[in-house]
This record gives C-alpha cells, sequence and structure tokens, in this order.
C-alpha cells in the first residue's frame, strides 16, 4: 500500500477522502437511464445521496464541476496487468494507476503472464494487489491450462470464485474442436469465451497488416483473411454450440462484417474494438516504429471506417483498450524481433473523444456506452449507475481539456504508446469507485477556497470496504 | 551579405594571348623541344588552358602532337571530410601513357598550393613521369604549401579580401584576368 | 552573381544509404555519375584514391554473405578507409547482446560509417535512428539491398545508354528479394518501366502498389522487355511450401537459351548472384552474349566506392 501513495503523489494525484462530497454543476450523463443533464451531484459514504439542485444546509467538501462530465465510470474489459511474472513491464498495482488516469473504474486483466492465471490462488493474488484501489480488476482466466491449447482450465472453480470470462488472448485456441468444448463448458457456467481471433497457419510470423505496406517494407504479412477465417468458425461454433463468445480486438472490415451479419441473424454474441485499430493504419509503419507493433496488427483507413461505423450502430459492443506493456529495452531491437503491444489505459478517452466524438462520427452517448456499459453487460457484472442510492462508480472528465501525450510521461510503468506527441482534447481529471475519490491535480484549481488537500491519502468507506 | 567590386583588369584579351605565347615558349625551350612533353590540365579552367598551350607549343615545334590530359582532383582534395558540400567528382581524362614523359600541370591561379599538391599525387597514381612542372597564369601569392610555379603569366601581391578571377573563352565567352574586392556588408 | 560563384556542388541528399525507396533521381545520378569515374581510378595502374583516409567504416554482417562483404571491403581499401569486420550469424547474437549494444560498442571505437548486412528488414532505419556512424544498408531481410540496384542500374546505363523509358523485366521471387524491391523503386524514380513475373507464390501481396505490373507469363515479358534482371531462387522455398519443386519452377520461369531466341531480341541478361544455374537461369545464359552478370560484379566495387565517398563528405546534421 505503502509504495502505491508514494507514487499518486509522484505522479500528480491527490485523494479526497471526505466521505461527504459534492460535486456542483458538472453534465451527468448515463445512457443506461436516458440521464443528460447538468446537475449537482452528492456522494455519502461512498453511495450516490443526492441528485439535483444542491441543498443549502449541506456540510462536506464541495468541488465545482462545471464543465465536466460525470458519467458511469469506464470499464477496460482488455488489459494487460502482466502480473504475475512480467512485473518489470506493469504492475497490477501501477496498472490501476494507469486505469485511473485513464478514467477507469474497473479492468479486467488477460491470462497471458506466468504462470497464467488458470486457477483460483492465481485470480486472488491478483484480486489481492488491486484491494483498496479505485479500480477494480477482474481477471480473465485461461482457456486451457497454460494457455497451451491443450486441455481446458478448471473453469468450475474459477467460475465458483468469480471469473466470468475466459480466453487464451495473446493467442487463439487453435483447436476448433477444443474451442467447441470450451463453449459448451463455459456456457454451463454462464461464462463468456473471449477469442483472439486469428488463424495461425495464416499469420505465421506476420508482424504487420499484409498489403501495399508489407510488401513496400519487406516485412511478414499478417493477412486480413487470416481474422476472417478465426471470426467465422468461432461464430459458427458459437451457433452450433449455443455458448457465449465475444471476439476481442475486432481489426478487418470483414470480421465486422462476419458480426454485423451474426447478429442480424439473433446470435448472442458481441464484439470489442480498439482504440488504435480505429485510428492508426499500417502506412504509420513506414518507420519499422516497434511502439507501432501490434497484434492484431493495424489495418488500412478503410478497415477504420468500416470499424468506425459498426461501433456507432452498436455492431461493436464496446470500446477496449488491448493496454499491453512492454519496456523500451524490449521494444528497442529488430522491428520482427519486437513484441506485439501498445498501451492504451491513459490515452483511450483522449484518442477516441478526439478523434471520433469531436468530430462527430461518435455520439457522446454512444461513447460513454461503449466505455462503460457495455463491458460491464458482457462480462455479467454489475452495472454502474448514476442513480441515487447506487454505488458511486464515476468517471469525471474534462471535455475540453487539452493535453499532448507524452510517452515519458506515462503512469505505467511502459512507455510503449504509438501516440506519442499526439495533441488531444478530453482527459479524465478524476474516478470515484470503492469508497475512494481521486482527483488529477489540475482538477483541484477548481476546488474552492482551499488550495491544498492536508488530510490523509485516503481511507475507505467502511460500508464499501466489503463491497 | 557579401558584394563585390571590380578592382583591376590585370590583364586583357590581347595580354592573355601574349602571355600564353610567352609560357608555351618557355616550356618548350625549358624541355630542350616538345618531343616529350605532355599537358595536364587541373579542372575546371586548367583543362581549356592546356588545349591553348598545347596548339601554341604545337605550332612552335612544326605541328607536332602534343598529348593533352584532364585532371580532376576530387578525390585528393584535403579538405573533403571537413568541407560543408560534396564537390562533384568529374571525370579524370589522361588518354596517354605518362610513364617518363615530362607532365606539365597546367593551371589557372596558384593560390595555396594545396590544389597543386593533390594534382601531383593523383598524377602519380598513373604512373612515374620523368618529372612534373607547373604552368599558371596568375600566381597570387598566398602559398601555405611549399609549391613554385615553373612557368607564370603574371605574379600579383594581393590580399585576402581579394580574388583574383580568371575568365576564359571557352568557359564564360570572354578571356580576361581581373581582382574582386570582396566586402562584408553589414545590415 | 559571376559564373564563379557557382562552384561546382550539387549536394545530394544523401546522410545515410537505407535504401532507394523516395531517392529522386537527381541523387540517384549523381551516385551513378560518381561511381562511373570511381570505374576509371579502378583500371589505373594504382586503382585507389586517398579520399577516406582516416575514416572507419565497419562491415557488420549479421548474415552471411561473400561476396556483398568484399566488394564492400574492396570498395573501402580503394578509397583508403580503414576497415574493421564483424560477421555472424542472426541467431547467436539473439542468444546475449543486442543489435543496438553490439553496434553502439563497435561504434565507441570511433566508427564513422556502418556497413550493415542484416537479416531483419528495417535493421538499417533502426541503426540510423539510433547511432552517430552514418550507416549503408548492404541488405536488411527482405526489405532493400540498395548498392545492389545501384550497381544494377549503372551496368544498364552503361549497358544501354539511359535508364529513362527502358522496360525492366524482374523475374523469380519477387516477395523475399530485397533485389527486387531496391531495382524497382530506384528504376522507376529514375524514369524506367518495371514489370515483375514470377509464380504467384512468390509475387508479394498487392505488389502493383510499387508502381509495378505483374505478368504471370515469361514468354510475354521477354518480348516486352529490353533488359531481364534475373532473382536467385533461394532453395528454402521448397520447404517453405512455396514452389512444389526446383524441376516445375524451372520449367515456367527458368531462363533459357530457348525462350530468349524465341523473343528474338537483343536483351540484357543480368543476376545479382549467387547463381543456381540450371534452375532460375541457364549456363549457356548466364555466359551468352545477352548476359552483363560479370560487368555488375566489377560496377559493385565502383559504385560501393561512390556511396562511401559521397556519405563520407557531408555532416550528419546537414539536411
Amino acid at each position: 500500500m505503502s509504495n502505491f501513495r508514494i507514487n499518486l503523489q509522484q505522479t500528480g494525484w491527490h485523494c479526497l477522502t471526505d466521505e461527504r462530497i459534492a460535486f456542483i454543476g458538472a453534465r451527468l450523463i448515463d445512457p443506461q437511464i436516458n440521464l443528460d443533464a447538468v446537475q449537482d451531484i452528492i456522494i455519502e459514504s461512498g453511495r450516490i445521496a443526492h441528485i439535483g439542485k444542491f441543498p443549502a444546509n449541506w456540510q462536506g467538501e464541495r468541488i465545482k464541476a462545471a464543465g465536466n462530465i460525470i458519467c458511469p465510470g469506464f470499464f477496460d474489459m482488455h488489459t494487460h496487468l502482466r502480473e504475475p511474472g512480467f512485473e518489470h513491464k506493469e504492475s497490477v498495482l501501477s496498472g490501476c494507476l494507469a486505469a485511473a488516469a485513464g478514467g477507469f473504474t474497473g479492468v479486467a486483466c488477460m491470462p497471458n503472464t506466468d504462470p497464467a492465471i488458470d486457477t483460483p490462488g492465481i485470480v486472488q493474488f491478483i484480486r489481492q494487489q488491486a484491494e483498496g484501489q479505485p479500480v477494480e480488476v477482474h481477471p480473465v482466466a485461461a482457456v486451457t491450462k497454460g494457455r497451451k491449447g491443450e486441455v481446458l482450465s478448471e473453469m468450475v472453480e474459477l467460475a465458483e470464485c468469480g471469473v466470468t470470462a475466459f480466453s487464451d488472448d495473446g493467442s487463439p485456441v487453435a483447436s476448433a474442436g477444443l474451442m467447441r468444448r470450451a463453449m459448451e463448458y463455459a456456457k454451463m457456467l454462464k461464462a463468456v469465451i473471449i477469442e483472439h481471433c486469428e488463424e495461425p497457419t495464416l499469420t505465421a510470423n506476420g508482424v504487420m497488416h499484409e498489403g501495399a505496406f508489407s510488401t513496400r517494407l519487406g516485412l511478414p504479412g499478417w493477412p486480413s483473411v487470416g481474422e476472417e477465417l478465426a471470426v467465422q468458425r468461432n461464430i459458427s461454433l458459437a451457433g452450433y454450440t449455443g455458448g457465449r463468445l465475444h471476439i476481442a480486438h475486432i481489426s478487418t472490415r470483414a470480421g465486422a462484417e462476419l458480426v454485423r451479419r451474426a447478429k442480424q441473424e439473433g446470435m448472442n454474441i458481441t464484439a470489442e474494438v480498439t482504440p488504435q485499430h480505429l485510428t492508426l493504419t499500417c502506412e504509420m509503419l513506414t518507420g519499422y516504429d516497434s511502439d507501432f507493433k501490434v497484434n492484431p496488427p493495424l489495418r488500412e483507413t478503410e478497415d477504420c471506417e468500416i470499424l468506425l461505423q459498426a461501433l456507432a450502430d452498436g455492431v461493436i459492443d464496446c470500446i477496449a483498450t488491448d493496454h499491453a506493456p512492454h519496456t523500451d529495452d524490449e521494444k528497442a531491437v529488430e522491428f520482427i524481433r519486437a513484441p506485439f503491444g501498445m498501451l492504451g489505459l491513459e490515452t483511450a478517452l483522449g484518442v477516441i473523444y478526439t478523434k471520433l466524438v469531436l468530430s462527430g462520427k461518435l455520439s457522446l452517448t454512444r461513447f460513454i456506452d461503449a466505455m462503460s456499459v457495455k463491458p460491464r453487460q458482457i462480462l455479467n457484472l454489475p452495472a454502474a449507475t448514476i442513480a441515487v442510492g447506487a454505488p458511486a462508480n464515476l468517471t469525471i472528465f474534462d471535455p475540453n481539456l487539452k493535453w499532448t501525450v507524452d510517452r515519458n510521461k506515462m503512469n505505467s510503468k511502459s512507455h510503449n504508446t504509438p501516440f506519442h506527441s499526439w495533441e488531444l482534447t478530453g482527459r479524465a481529471v478524476g474516478v470515484v469507485n470503492r469508497g475512494i475519490v481521486w482527483m488529477i491535480k489540475q482538477a483541484l484549481l477548481c476546488y474552492p477556497e482551499q488550495s491544498e488537500v492536508s488530510r490523509p491519502l485516503f481511507q475507505m468507506s467502511a460500508s464499501l470496504r466489503s463491497a | 551579405m557579401t558584394t563585390e567590386r571590380t578592382k583591376a583588369c590585370i590583364i586583357d584579351r590581347v595580354g592573355m594571348e601574349r602571355t600564353l605565347a610567352r609560357l608555351a615558349a618557355e616550356i618548350v625551350e625549358r624541355n630542350r623541344g616538345a618531343g616529350n612533353i605532355a599537358l595536364i590540365g587541373i579542372r575546371t579552367r586548367g583543362a581549356p588552358l592546356a588545349h591553348r598551350l598545347a596548339k601554341l607549343i604545337s605550332s612552335l615545334e612544326g605541328g607536332k602532337n602534343i598529348p593533352v590530359g584532364i585532371l580532376d582532383i576530387t578525390l585528393y582534395r584535403d579538405d573533403y571530410l571537413i568541407s560543408r558540400k560534396t564537390p562533384k567528382v568529374r571525370a579524370t581524362e589522361i588518354p596517354f601513357d605518362i610513364q617518363d614523359r615530362a607532365v606539365v600541370l597546367v593551371d589557372d591561379v596558384l593560390y595555396t598550393g594545396r590544389t597543386v599538391r593533390a594534382a601531383i599525387d593523383a598524377v602519380l597514381d598513373y604512373g612515374r613521369p620523368d618529372r612534373i612542372q607547373l604552368a599558371v597564369l596568375v600566381d597570387r601569392g598566398g602559398r601555405e604549401m611549399p609549391v613554385a610555379g615553373d612557368f607564370v603569366g603574371k605574379k600579383l601581391v594581393t590580399s585576402p579580401g581579394e580574388e583574383v578571377r580568371v575568365h576564359l573563352e571557352e568557359v564564360d565567352g570572354r578571356d580576361e584576368v581581373i581582382i574582386v574586392e570582396l566586402s562584408s556588408e553589414s545590415a | 552573381m559571376s559564373p564563379h560563384n557557382k562552384i561546382d556542388l550539387e549536394p545530394p541528399v544523401l546522410t545515410h544509404l537505407l535504401g532507394l525507396d523516395g531517392v529522386p533521381e537527381p541523387v540517384i545520378t549523381e551516385i551513378l555519375d560518381t561511381a562511373e569515374n570511381f570505374l576509371a581510378v579502378l583500371e589505373r595502374p594504382i586503382p585507389k584514391v586517398p579520399s577516406l583516409r582516416g575514416v572507419t567504416v565497419a562491415n557488420l554482417f549479421f548474415e552471411n554473405s561473400t561476396r556483398t562483404r568484399i566488394s564492400f571491403e574492396l570498395a573501402e581499401k580503394r578509397l583508403s578507409a580503414d576497415t574493421i569486420n564483424f560477421s555472424t550469424s542472426g541467431s547467436s547474437v539473439a542468444k546475449g547482446e543486442t543489435l543496438l549494444d553490439t553496434v553502439k560498442n563497435i561504434e565507441a571505437m570511433k566508427v564513422d560509417v556502418v556497413v550493415m548486412r542484416h537479416w531483419a528488414a528495417g535493421s538499417s532505419k533502426f541503426l540510423a535512428d539510433r547511432i552517430d556512424a552514418k550507416v549503408v544498408n548492404a541488405g536488411d531481410g527482405t526489405h532493400e539491398h540498395p548498392t545492389q540496384g545501384l550497381l544494377d542500374m549503372l551496368t544498364i546505363r552503361r549497358k544501354l545508354g539511359a535508364l529513362k523509358g527502358l522496360k525492366v523485366l524482374i523475374l523469380g521471387d519477387i516477395a523475399h528479394s530485397r533485389v527486387a524491391r531496391s531495382n524497382i523503386f530506384g528504376l522507376l524514380n529514375c524514369g524506367a518501366e518495371v514489370k515483375v513475373c514470377g509464380p504467384a507464390t512468390l509475387i508479394p501481396r498487392e505488389a502493383e502498389s510499387l508502381g509495378v505490373e505483374v505478368i504471370p507469363d515469361l514468354d510475354e515479358g521477354l518480348k516486352w522487355c529490353n533488359v531481364v534482371n534475373v532473382l536467385r531462387l533461394q532453395l528454402e522455398r521448397m520447404s517453405q511450401g512455396l514452389i512444389p519443386s526446383l524441376r516445375d519452377y524451372q520449367r515456367r520461369y527458368g531462363l533459357t537459351r530457348l525462350r530468349l531466341e524465341k523473343a528474338a531480341k537483343d536483351i540484357v541478361v543480368m543476376h545479382p548472384g549467387p547463381m543456381n544455374r540450371g534452375v532460375e537461369i541457364d549456363s549457356n545464359v548466364a555466359d551468352g552474349p545477352w548476359s552483363v552478370i560479370l560487368s555488375q560484379v566489377k560496377h559493385g566495387v565502383a559504385v560501393r566506392m561512390a556511396a562511401l565517398f559521397l556519405i563520407s563528405g557531408r555532416e550528419k546534421d546537414e539536411g
């Protein structure tokens, strides 16, 4: 814990500990209840106590929040926290810090750790690391033991300790036969299978999207059809088994079309897309910068456009970051040899808001729906809502705050962001969850009268400690 | 901003003719005939000068053919690695064997001596001549190396703020040698 | 400005030589013109100039290549540079030191120019972004091999006079060929037309985006072209399942005397070597009147001299 407090100070976060806090004048948006209004909101003992006009005789901390948006807390259902096994890249704590900095109040972390998340012990270990943080961490457990693609992991026991999703992410479940059994078994537990869709015999050695630019750069290609075939296979298997399938980080127009068709036929499948696959293209690899190396690879402009359309109209359900930290040393090698992955937690809000919401391509309501509401629904987690009596699980962001991404000023342990030096509009200024209110330093500028917060860094609300 | 002003005309068209005729005669005299002479002009303006001298020598020696070569010294410069710009390398044409010949290097202006040093090195990579001599239209002093002209058209004393410009019919459309004064204009 | 102030300086934009993609025609012409002068130097009794005295060149070969290394080494010696050589096969380095550390260590011994052959595409760009020495790409994976492209262009220019408007057919394994890429980029930038010919499994995806036409039939290609550049067929393409057998490849894409005679026109035949005689090219073609293969080798030294010379003469911090 003490470690984390130091981190907080170093990175400019402050924790308001008062159990009675009011945000004055923010715009409250909750797509689940069609709420979009400028109202005051009061939080007492970690719950929303009042929404509406500020009561005259109320005593407690007041934060002037005019100009900010408060919405149900963002949830990233696809994050790599790297612990256990790769703590040099990220830890649960540093990942939580990055998540909070990006406005997320919850993440689902992927099981490609060492050891893989395939036993209740590891699930609990990860949860323990995140205890006391305003960011909930929900481990996604491996589909197969050790993610080796051989035998199913012990899903019943894992589900009993609260796991609601399984994935071998990092690699696909290559065998169709094994995937069939996984879907059947998970269905019995009402759990969702999250699949990284890649046909490995088509993508072997591939390091970037196959097309004009891989040809020009002489880099081995990872063709779109490698995703298309895997998406089709998994949709077919979901149809056959009735299992719940969620398609991770969809990257191709063909993949999006397959999801659209399946949904039109009434199938219960879901899909996510990452900010990078919506805003970056393979053209950006011409400098062989390994910060742009990601799996699935960056595609073409047309793919971005079709993915955005699919996100806007709900074919793709949600936005997930696929936050994948790697150290600079690991990335500073020959492009072919560099690991796949890029940071995402701290830039997702700014990138999507700037590039898609401000440009009018994605509505603000749909953006919040895809960042907060849908991921929790897909994972069968309790909804976060802005309603009196509900636990306060909120993201506060300033839609007008301009900032520049700096790879050297990340809260993550790693720096591998492809958005370095991007000028963005829109940034989280605070999160509220599990009885903790965190505000980024700039936000204190609008704090009335008092210039310093002199109370202990944080103290959880007893009523929510066990929640 | 640098401005320049023509200070004096040292050699005019007629003067050029006379000077070259004298140089040709001196070359023949010093070498006791033209039997073994080959002229090698240093690019850029040494080349046309070499051809003119060869013609003059030939007419002095009863139409004897005098071999002429052209030398580009870029690859032998001593300031190549420190100069700010990359000079263009141009062809060297020495279409004869220089072994045991009396090679006369021809250049327009002799100044620091560095060009001549480079040219001597370059010539030696083509073989071992009997001797190397140097013919220049103008010697303006300012030597940075122990080099002297064997045949000098005109000797001048100049200051570093001055430049000697040789204009030749073949390159510049007229024959003359002028001194220009360079001055830095403060804004 | 008097004509005297127009010193004959045309600085090409050539800080490193990483590839020919995006290198404009004047720069390529400058290199080729300079190489012509080095060809003359190579014919002299003393085929050596002092231009790069004091310059240290490191030849780093992370992939085997005897002839390219020898050609570079000779070029460096002809320019009077000091040379050091480092050779290793790719995988042994993988276990310990990174590429960057290896090169930085060598650079620390005061090296001015790094000539690098590496199995990974983009590795010379990777280095150029991170070290102070100037970098010459001697082949980076399946990306580019610019000095090979330049020497091929010099060979064509010397044989046929000019590059503009010429029709060049590149034959064979286009997908995995850095020679093909450098030729395509360089030739197109200089106004030549290029078509590529080879089995569909060895033509890269969206090859047309490079500005070339894909022509599946070799006889048709020969009818069209002035020059055919035959690429080496790496034998591992069979084990990778890209071609069924050498025999099957040869039937459709082997350059034989019969095919050349059928085309009934003057065609210049090139090959970057080493050749698989009887596979991609027949001996009587390689050694026949069409072939300029040995001139290519000679031109290689001159082109590499030109590249090293022009690169060394420029301050790194200049545009």
